[in-house]
């Protein structure tokens, strides 16, 4: 094993450049070196002005994921031998406006996260007092895959048709939809149907499924978009037979 | 750039997203919905250390458990160093937070009968530990975030990074923070600001902790001359994976894992730990407390029983008796971590594992409501030590901790906004001069010392003067040595120039921030003059109840340095007495 491997990382400072450029960086090539602890040695002893985000270093707080050699990744949990003998390309995400270097703009996201309602609704809120509301082990199952996402983005800038319809609420928001849908405990369905069913809903997705197979948690973002168009389609079935109130 | 006219003022600030933050958030929203709610965090919500904690939160509901049970191992494992009247408190609030938690959708893992489960943990006498697989932070930290979002009055200023409190009149008046995005100077006025952005865990080389763990609300709060309580108490979580330092969850052995030492020997029995079983004893072996567990570590590594790696002596987790299907039912991130970060199946192999910094007990001063001394300001979660935690903190008190005191905090924050006073102008006079002093720092590209230099140093001096085991003549060296740090911090080069998510000089400012953490570490450790909890000198190895059953509060002085008070321990009804694990 060689003992350094080439980052080519894309730079931008939105004070000077008019477009991104790419930089070449000669880093340790180690066993356990992630590719963020390569970007890491590059603030350190190479470059201080390099910008990029990243915490938790074990792959739950979804903060660090950029596109290495072209594909979503969370940099914690890529490592530098997977690419060796390089070089090893890392670009911002994807679909994201970049603010700086491999930093990406997600308040888009954050904007469309509250509009499919990602919390419980009930119209019997039962007091806590009264103890907790029972759910087998089997219903926890149900919805517990979508429960895991942890909001890195890589499905967004994997999913093509984002790319394209920024309009789109996209895989993450519509996996949490489904979440709370599937958790027995909800009783907002319709609320969020309402919201899914509209054309920036679930109808932008051509099932490409990119969105699942880059997932780093194994949630299955196409899945819940698949049982979101069947349940849209059912609706509008119905509201073709039904008058509203029936519903 | 500070405008007077521009800024924004709000009733309650809440400094930090996590457990705490957004809990004490949604107390005030529901409480006070007339009040204005903010919440600033240097990162989004959701990336939150709290987003790391793994095995689960304590709160008794079981049949066969109590409330007295659950406080008494709480003031046994703080090692009598807790305040009861805080203790009872938190363990009478702890399940019905955690029930408010089931209610807004938390995972939580189940009986069959539908029921929430509760698993064993270490230090803790009965099962009454609640998880949601091993993703338990994840889990409470999603939860609370997305039920945040009903609540869109609650503003927030996502990726802000606080720099300074302005305190005027023994009265808080809100702060001078940095938005990262576009690299503006702004100030945030508010009549009451809850610290609650955790600990420090960063002031060590080898941690659990996020690199976002730096200290900022207990650097805010000193400089703005609240005490900082007890800390040199510095939990080592005893299993940690080599280099990365990732957390194997205390509830790989609640299942019935083992530490192995070279030879495959539970080691712990050598340490007054208990027999060892096939199956899990409560209170016994594995499941001892951490300081405990990490103690013995150090005592294998001395008789040359631990095994050599590239990072230092290991010792073995033994999980393979478990068997897959377990695992992946109660231990699935174990077995995803350790796939991912060390390359091994704990289903068929050993995890290497050794003691790692993990929590911070000590921390801002605060009463059993998160009231600091100065006026209108709170602290809750890790930032903050009311103290349920003592000398030693017991693993799944910390998540229900940051739930139980969050809503204190947030609700007797919101009380004291309803009467406070507007901002003085000598305010404004403090926040021009930290709006000029970022200035500065953000053109200081003639320094000469790096970041990464000057915080290696800290890291590795932390880790001789205050380990599992520090000494006087340990504490004094990493005393001088910090001093040193201090001085070469002022000539720290910063080399980016852009306002734009400029991470450099946040990195500057969290060093700034650790160092003066760092110090009183240093400094309560050199004045305890006993062995307590995780608090062990080599040279006064005996607890001493009569000098030091008392809190330690590190004030800041004039010239930086801290000083330290003592303040008596609030004692209900267990009196101190002898920890016994195993027997």
């Amino acid at each position: 094993m060689a003992d350094s491997i080439q980052m080519h990382v894309t730079r931008y400072d939105p004070d000077r450049d008019t477009a991104p450029t790419v930089t070449e960086y000669e880093v340790p090539l180690r066993k356990d070196w992630a590719i963020l602890d390569g970007l890491n040695y590059v603030k350190d002893h190479v470059d201080g002005s390099l910008s990029y985000r990243w915490s938790c270093r074990m792959g739950i707080c979804g903060s660090c994921g950029m596109n290495v050699d072209g594909q979503p990744k969370l940099t914690c949990a890529t490592f530098l031998t997977d690419y060796a003998p390089g070089p090893i390309r890392v670009e911002p995400l994807t679909n994201f406006p970049v603010v700086r270097d491999l930093v990406v703009d997600i308040e888009d996201f954050m904007g469309k996260l509250p509009r499919v309602k990602p919390w419980i609704i009930r119209d019997d809120d039962q007091s806590v007092i009264d103890g907790e509301y029972l759910q087998t082990p089997e219903e926890l199952e149900e919805y517990q895959q979508f429960s895991n996402c942890i909001n890195c983005m890589l499905c967004y800038a994997a999913c093509p048709v984002y790319g394209l319809e920024p309009d789109f609420i996209g895989p993450a928001a519509i996996a949490l939809a489904e979440r709370y849908d599937l958790d027995s405990r909800d009783r907002g369905q319709r609320e969020r149907l309402d919201v899914l069913i509209e054309r920036e809903g679930v109808w932008g997705c051509t099932f490409v499924g990119e969105c699942t197979r880059v997932c780093p948690k194994h949630v299955d973002p196409a899945g819940a978009i698949q049982r979101y168009k069947l349940k849209a389609a059912k609706e509008n079935v119905m509201a073709f037979l039904l008058p509203r109130g029936a519903r | 750039m500070v405008n007077e006219g521009a800024a924004a003022t709000h009733d309650v600030l809440l400094v930090g997203g996590g457990a705490a933050g957004l809990r004490a958030a949604i107390a005030i929203a529901e409480t006070n919905p007339s009040l204005s709610v903010a919440v600033v965090s240097k990162v989004y919500p959701m990336r939150s250390h709290t987003v790391s904690a793994e095995g689960g939160a304590a709160g008794a509901i079981a049949a066969d458990d109590t409330l007295d049970e659950h406080a008494y191992d709480t003031v046994s494992g703080s090692d009598w160093l807790c305040d009861q009247d805080a203790v009872e408190a938190f363990v009478q609030e702890a399940p019905r937070e955690l029930l408010q938690l089931e209610h807004w959708g938390c995972p939580w893992s189940r009986e069959p009968s539908g029921r929430v489960a509760v698993r064993a943990f270490g230090g803790m006498k009965n099962m009454r530990t609640w998880f949601a697989a091993d993703k338990t932070g994840f889990h409470m930290l999603h939860t609370l975030f997305q039920t945040s979002l009903k609540y869109p009055d609650v503003t927030r200023y996502d990726e802000w990074f606080v720099t300074r409190l302005l305190v005027d009149d023994g009265r808080v008046h809100g702060v001078v923070a940095i938005e990262l995005m576009t690299g503006r100077i702004e100030v945030i006025n508010a009549k009451s600001v809850v610290l609650c952005n955790g600990g420090s865990g960063k002031v060590f080389p080898f941690t659990t902790n996020a690199n976002i763990c730096t200290g900022d609300g207990m650097a805010l709060a000193y400089r703005a001359g609240a005490p900082l309580k007890d800390m040199e108490f510095v939990q080592y979580h005893p299993t940690g994976l080599p280099f990365t330092g990732i957390l194997i969850t205390e509830a790989a052995r609640a299942e019935g894992g083992w530490l192995l030492n070279k030879d495959g020997y539970r080691y712990l029995q050598d340490y007054d730990l208990g027999r060892p079983e096939p199956t899990p004893v409560l209170r016994s072996m594995e499941l001892g407390p951490r300081d405990r567990l990490s103690q013995a570590f150090v005592h294998e590594v001395e008789k040359g029983r631990t095994i050599e790696s590239p990072y230092g002596p290991i010792v073995h987790l033994d999980l393979r008796h478990l068997g897959e299907k377990l695992i992946d039912l109660k231990l699935p991130m174990v077995r995803e971590l350790c796939l991912n970060y060390e390359r091994i199946d704990p289903v068929k192999e050993l995890i290497p594992v050794r003691p790692v910094v993990h929590y911070m007990m000590g921390g801002v001063h605060t009463d059993i409501d998160g009231a600091t001394p100065i006026g209108g300001l709170f602290a809750a979660g890790e930032t903050a030590c009311v103290t349920i935690n003592g000398a030693n903190r017991l693993g799944s008190n910390s998540l229900p901790e940051c739930l139980v005191f969050g809503a204190r905090a947030g609700k007797a924050a919101a009380e004291y906004a309803a009467s406070a006073r507007p901002p003085s102008p000598a305010v404004m006079r403090q926040a021009q001069d930290e709006v000029r002093r970022l200035d500065q720092m953000r053109s200081a590209d003639e320094g000469t010392e790096r970041i990464a230099d000057i915080r290696e140093e800290m890291q590795s001096t932390m880790e001789d003067s205050a380990g599992i085991f520090r000494s006087g003549d340990s504490l004094t060296k990493g005393v001088d040595r910090l001093a040193d740090l201090q001085q070469r911090l002022q000539h720290v080069q910063i080399s980016d120039e852009t306002r734009v998510f400029n991470t450099e000089v946040v990195a500057a400012l969290e060093l700034a921030n650790m160092l003066d953490i760092a110090e009183t570490i240093l400094q309560s450790a050199l004045q305890r003059e006993e062995s307590r909890g995780a608090h062990q000198r080599t040279d006064f190895t005996a607890r001493d109840d009569k000098r030091f059953l008392n809190h330690a509060l590190a004030y800041r002085e004039s010239d930086g340095s801290p000083r330290v008070e003592r303040m008596p321990v609030t004692i209900t009804r267990w009196p101190p007495g002898e920890r016994v694990y195993g027997r």
